[in-house]
């Protein structure tokens, strides 16, 4: 009894999004050191004994609940959804709502650290871009792939709460594509098809992040150090090509004319689950520099190019986490 | 399979680079060293082996169809410096032959960096032979970028304007953007001018067809007098002149920066009178 009562009154991290296959590999690196708080709609599969579980609608009261019954000392906020295929209204209702409603619950409880997850997508692959994005570029990613609105909503909004409340220390991550053996996004799907297409005479360079370092970054966050926007990458930056050769994959050369409404009418028919503003991606760069982190959590990710390119075949689940020391 | 052809035709192209430039061109270029990843490229998505191979066609013309002769290579200092040319001849074989001149005549050789319009890498093909080569978008955070990192770039400040001149305008310079200087206040870069005789008789545009243009998407639509942009063989001469240095305010008024750029002007306007003066005709 006076060792549940303890437990309560330790500082708690919540981290909304936990079932989630890069929350679950967060809670894996984090609840050993920190008493973990999860919200997601969805159950955890394999919850660690010591994680506390809500399982909740972040736009709900209930939500609020969880940081008036507990000390919170900090919230790691992945809790935002990206499927294709879910109607925009409601895409759009949890993503942005529910980060509102998870910004409001910070200020009124004075957590003092929050950490938000957005992406380095939120940029957008463009040929007029500069090889390496940094925090201050524009975000375009809307104004050809409209499901990007959520994201950089969600984004602008923590950004807007970075400024209005100097007393919660946010951290806006944008990390690059992240890749791994559980991770099921659009780059590590689209890695895993055995005759994946390219865009005939297109081969821009692609940045990628392994799943460990993903959720590593996110747990360094939570120093007391860093605030404000950062990129976040990984082993650096190859051609696409370079990747599918690595993969050993065969891909279909389609040329661009072709493409857009080739896989439009795939996509509608659901034939393909790519949406065709994907395709930008493999036109186009979309890469980041993610020198200010490095610089200032003295970031180095632990997995290799070449090791991040190989873990989305690993079927066998995650390799053990490695310590740096 | 697709892939095996590939390699094959890399090997034969370059081969086919080394008969024409020396065997000893691969080590010297090693031994300047430039960062890359496990995969060959670095991280603007240069690849020296690619380049090497690519490069042949154009080595070729460098050689036997322009026999482009270069004056005061030598006065390209070392680590970062910006090449600023005249640009001209519908195609950028300017680009690609100063490019050469440095990488086959320079010592140590270099690997330039040029800057190129923003709707190349909205290309296919071209696209990836450009960043293969080290071409990068013109963006000013890539020059800085570049720049800090100690490399030579060439920038044509004239852009469109210079390359898809008339024959009625050759050897005239047109407006220079003033966005080169900035940088060069900005990083202290050297600036090294380079003037380019031969190439502004290459191609001669008699007009332009705006309406194919927009059709098709380009910035210009020139017609010469083959027909098509295609060169003819005349003789290139490289003049690099004395690298010149500014001070000032990078952000200052476009008034006081625009006097400096006019001296870059003059000193190209300058090599681009003697070039004209010592050649004994287009063709030789």
């Amino acid at each position: 009894m006076t060792q549940q009562r303890r437990e309560e009154e330790r500082a708690a991290v919540v981290v909304t999004g936990i079932s989630g296959n890069l929350g679950r590999v967060l809670a894996k690196q984090l609840h050993t050191s920190e008493r973990i708080i999860g919200l997601d709609r969805r159950p955890f599969v394999g919850r660690p004994k010591d994680v506390e579980m809500y399982q909740l609608d972040l736009r709900k009261k209930k939500a609020e609940d969880v940081f008036r019954r507990n000390k919170v000392k900090a919230v790691i906020h992945m809790g935002i959804m990206h499927d294709p295929r879910m109607s925009e209204e409601e895409h759009h209702s949890f993503n942005v709502l529910g980060t509102s409603r998870i910004l409001e619950a910070c200020a009124k409880y004075g957590v003092p650290k929050l950490v938000v997850l957005s992406s380095a997508n939120v940029y957008g692959p463009s040929p007029d871009n500069s090889n390496f994005l940094t925090e201050d570029a524009p975000l375009m990613a809307a104004s050809r792939f409209s499901n990007m609105r959520d994201l950089i909503e969600v984004d602008m909004l923590a950004q807007g709460f970075f400024w209005k409340q100097p007393s919660v220390h946010t951290v806006i991550l944008r990390p690059v594509h992240i890749v791994g053996p559980t991770i099921k996004n659009a780059p590590s799907n689209y890695l895993r098809l055995p005759r994946p297409w390219v865009v005939a005479g297109f081969d821009p360079m692609v940045q990628l992040i392994h799943v460990e370092d993903a959720a590593r970054a996110m747990i360094q966050a939570l120093r007391p150090g860093p605030k404000g926007v950062y990129n976040v990458v990984g082993p650096g930056e190859v051609p696409l090509s370079a990747i599918l050769r690595e993969l050993q994959r065969k891909p279909v050369h389609v040329p661009n004319v072709v493409a857009r409404p080739l896989l439009r009418t795939l996509f509608r028919y659901r034939l393909a689950g790519f949406p065709p503003p994907e395709l930008d991606h493999l036109q186009f760069v979309c890469a980041v520099d993610g020198s200010r982190w490095e610089k200032e959590v003295g970031w180095t990710p632990a997995y290799s190019m070449r090791e991040a390119i190989r873990s989305v075949e690993s079927e066998e689940g995650p390799p053990a986490f490695r310590q740096r020391a | 399979m697709v892939e095996s052809l590939g390699d094959r035709v890399q090997r034969r192209m370059r081969g086919w680079t080394e008969s024409m430039a020396g065997e000893d061109l691969a080590a010297r270029l090693a031994a300047v060293g430039r960062t890359k990843s496990e995969y060959g490229v670095d991280p603007f998505g240069f690849s020296l082996d690619y380049t090497l191979a690519a490069i042949a066609p154009l080595v070729w013309l460098y050689k036997h169809y322009f026999r482009v002769e270069t004056h005061g290579v030598e006065h390209v200092p070392p680590g970062r410096v910006l090449l600023v040319s005249n640009h001209s001849g519908q195609l950028p074989f300017d680009a690609a032959m100063i490019g050469l001149a440095l990488l086959l005549e320079g010592n140590p050789p270099r690997t330039i960096r040029s800057m190129v319009e923003k709707w190349v890498p909205s290309l296919p093909f071209v696209s990836t032979f450009m960043a293969r080569v080290g071409q990068i978008v013109g963006t000013p955070e890539n020059c800085r970028r570049l720049l800090e990192g100690g490399e030579p770039i060439l920038v044509f400040p004239e852009g469109i304007r210079g390359i898809s001149k008339l024959w009625s305008q050759r050897y005239q310079l047109q407006e220079f953007g003033l966005g080169f200087m900035r940088l060069a206040l900005e990083t202290d870069t050297p600036i090294v001018p380079v003037g380019v005789v031969g190439a502004e008789e290459q191609a001669p545009a008699l007009f332009h067809l705006k309406p194919v243009a927009r059709l098709v998407g380009f910035p210009v639509f020139p017609v010469t007098v083959t027909g098509l942009p295609l060169p003819l063989p005349a003789k290139y001469r490289l003049y690099f002149g004395e690298p010149m240095r500014f001070t000032g305010r990078p952000d200052d008024e476009d008034s006081e920066l625009d006097g400096k750029v006019q001296k870059v002007k003059r000193a190209i306007q300058g090599l681009l009178e003697r070039g004209l003066s010592e050649r004994k005709g287009v063709f030789r």
